[in-house]
């Protein structure tokens, strides 16, 4: 797919963007802002026509059969659309109507989809009253009131506190195994880990990688072991002591020094043993995960930065 | 470049569009749907309706008491020839609502919901901009009321008065198209209502709505007198006061009908393309 936006500045969102999702599974497209996440679901959900290229929902064209293809979609973004003026009952109504199911259907969805996110005491207050993790679960229960077989969920836990987003993550997981495909989009390696079958790293309207969360993982490098030193003497010894550890060369920064390793806790006890027997203390001695800034790093040799979307999305 | 494909293990093709009459039944609901989830706003927003009705009011007594001394209206009362004017300033500047509703749903994302749902696309439009005239009936009736109360005495009877309000309602849905189209071109809604008003102010004060239009310079009477706002006025005036009706009802319904058949392909079209 290839979609430019025109105008002051010229922006090539899409950039020959192609994957493929297995059905029932959840498939995640991973990339800071402006990388195109957003561009690829909109034209996924018809929303957008794309330039070039072509793209399928089910096997139904999303520019040809788009009509077929809204039947069988949902869609929850990262800015909750639903209607402030409305109650939550009234916004998923309004929605089962425009999804044209009948009138007992309607009211059976918006029962059952209030109970199942939480909101059946709050159904009948008016949005105002609600929280933002609150308008979250309702906006995705707005994209399930037509039982879509197919979810796209845009950033759907980006702004949430972190209750609210394991609370949603829940969620989404019993779709998945109820049988939804769910194609998401997130800033967050940790969120892409956790529900994402399958990645695809975006960026600047690309897929620069894919695979599962593991592979990709393995290829980025694995961990990132650090130690905070008490002085910058002690951490130029542990620079050069920790560049034994593996392939990968130590960086230092300040008085700390950072080192990727493949297999962390193996490193890490050879790491300690190696300070102990120089009498070296830490300070802080930390193995992590790498984040998005280190996936994107190692993809592309620079930071993830957050360039802002060609058009708000 | 291509494919992104999630190719269905069960075949569901959903209920796609079969048959006209199935897809005109879909068309009324989903614009009743979304007039009556228009309306419903306004229901919960009862201090924005009082306010709203608020600035007419003062409009009225402005030029009732204030500066309507110092206009001169042969013939006719002053408060009798200013009604019509009020009438048709209300409706025109109640059709920012359109604008600004319209740029609220884009900028929330609600826009976005409702194209990616299987729902007739023109519902959005239709159903806002029938909302609107629902709204602008209330408006009429209120100010109706508001004129009776400061002495306006329609002269000519009911049915009159009805059709004279009729065309004041049919041009106001006229001019929300017009208002569908700003607001649809607008980044968000503050900047849909400041982008309203440079149209709104020359259509209702360079106009016959306030001041008669011999009082105003020669080179400002040809457009103060056949630009839509001052025919409908005349118009209604001619209804309400007695005159001759004809050549003004035409000439109103003339401009309505092609504000229509100019602005709804217009609003359509950037809702289309407004990405």
């Amino acid at each position: 797919m290839e979609k430019t936006f025109a105008g002051k500045h010229e922006v090539r969102a899409l950039d020959g963007v192609s994957f493929a999702v297995e059905p029932g599974t959840v498939f995640g497209l991973l990339g800071p802002n402006g990388s195109g996440k957003t561009t690829a679901v909109r034209v996924l959900t018809t929303i957008l026509k794309p330039d070039r290229g072509a793209a399928r929902v089910l096997g139904h064209d999303v520019v040809r059969q788009a009509a077929v293809v809204r039947s069988v979609i949902g869609l929850a973004g990262q800015y909750a659309a639903v209607d402030e003026n409305l109650t939550g009952r009234e916004n998923l109504r309004m929605v089962g109507n425009l999804n044209h199911l009948d009138r007992p259907t309607v009211a059976r969805r918006t029962m059952e989809l209030l109970e199942q996110f939480n909101l059946a005491d709050a159904g009948d207050r008016p949005l105002k009253t609600y929280s933002g993790g609150m308008r979250r679960r309702l906006d995705l229960a707005a994209a399930l009131v037509g039982h879509p077989p197919v979810l796209f969920l845009d950033e759907p836990t980006t702004g949430l506190d972190p209750q609210s987003r394991n609370d949603l993550w829940e969620v989404i997981e019993n779709l998945v195994s109820e049988g939804t495909t769910v194609l998401l989009t997130t800033q967050y390696l940790e969120e892409a880990d956790r529900l994402a079958g399958t990645l695809a790293v975006i960026d600047h309207g690309r897929v620069i990688a894919e695979g599962t969360p593991k592979e990709l993982k393995a290829n980025l490098g694995a961990t990132v072991l650090e130690v905070g030193l008490s002085s910058s003497h002690e951490a130029e010894r542990t620079a050069v002591l920790l560049d034994t550890l593996g392939p990968h060369h130590p960086a230092m920064n300040g008085t700390v020094v950072e080192v990727t390793v493949d297999d962390g806790p193996r490193s890490a006890m050879e790491g300690l043993r190696a300070l102990d027997s120089e009498g070296i203390v830490p300070t802080g001695f930390t193995l992590r995960e790498p984040s998005l800034d280190d996936v994107f790093l190692s993809l592309t040799g620079r930071r993830a930065e957050n360039e802002n979307e060609g058009t708000p999305a | 470049m291509t494919t992104a494909a999630a190719t269905a293990a069960s075949p569901n093709p959903g209920p796609g569009p079969d048959g006209f009459a199935t897809r005109a039944r879909w068309a009324v609901s989903d614009t009743l749907t979304l007039t009556r989830r228009n309306l419903l706003a306004l229901v919960r927003l009862p201090e924005a309706v009082f306010f709203s009705a608020v600035q007419p009011i003062m409009f009225v007594l402005l030029f009732r008491y204030v500066f309507g001394g110092a206009i001169h209206t042969p013939g006719v009362s002053y408060v009798n020839y200013l009604m019509p004017g009020i009438f048709v300033q209300t409706v025109a500047f109640g059709a920012v609502s359109t604008s600004i509703g319209l740029a609220e749903d884009l900028q929330k994302g609600l826009i976005e919901r409702f194209r990616a749902l299987p729902m007739t696309r023109s519902a959005v439009l239709i159903g806002r901009t029938l909302a609107d005239l629902v709204r602008n009936v209330f408006t009429v009736v209120i100010m109706t009321a508001v004129g009776f109360l400061v002495g306006f005495r329609p002269t000519t009877g009911v049915l009159p008065y009805l059709v004279g309000v009729g065309l004041i309602l049919l041009f106001s849905y006229a001019l929300s198209w017009g208002f569908a189209v700003i607001g649809l071109s607008a980044p968000n809604s503050e900047t849909a209502q400041v982008m309203s008003f440079p149209v709104l102010f020359p259509l209702t004060f360079i106009s016959s709505a306030f001041v008669p239009v011999a009082q105003m310079p020669s080179w400002l009477r040809g457009f103060a007198t056949y630009q839509p706002v001052s025919v409908t006025v005349s118009a209604c005036r001619a209804l309400l006061l007695g005159g001759s009706t004809a050549s003004w009802v035409v000439q109103s319904v003339a401009w309505t009908v092609g504000l229509l058949v100019v602005l709804i392909p217009l609003a359509s079209w950037r809702y289309r393309h407004r990405t």
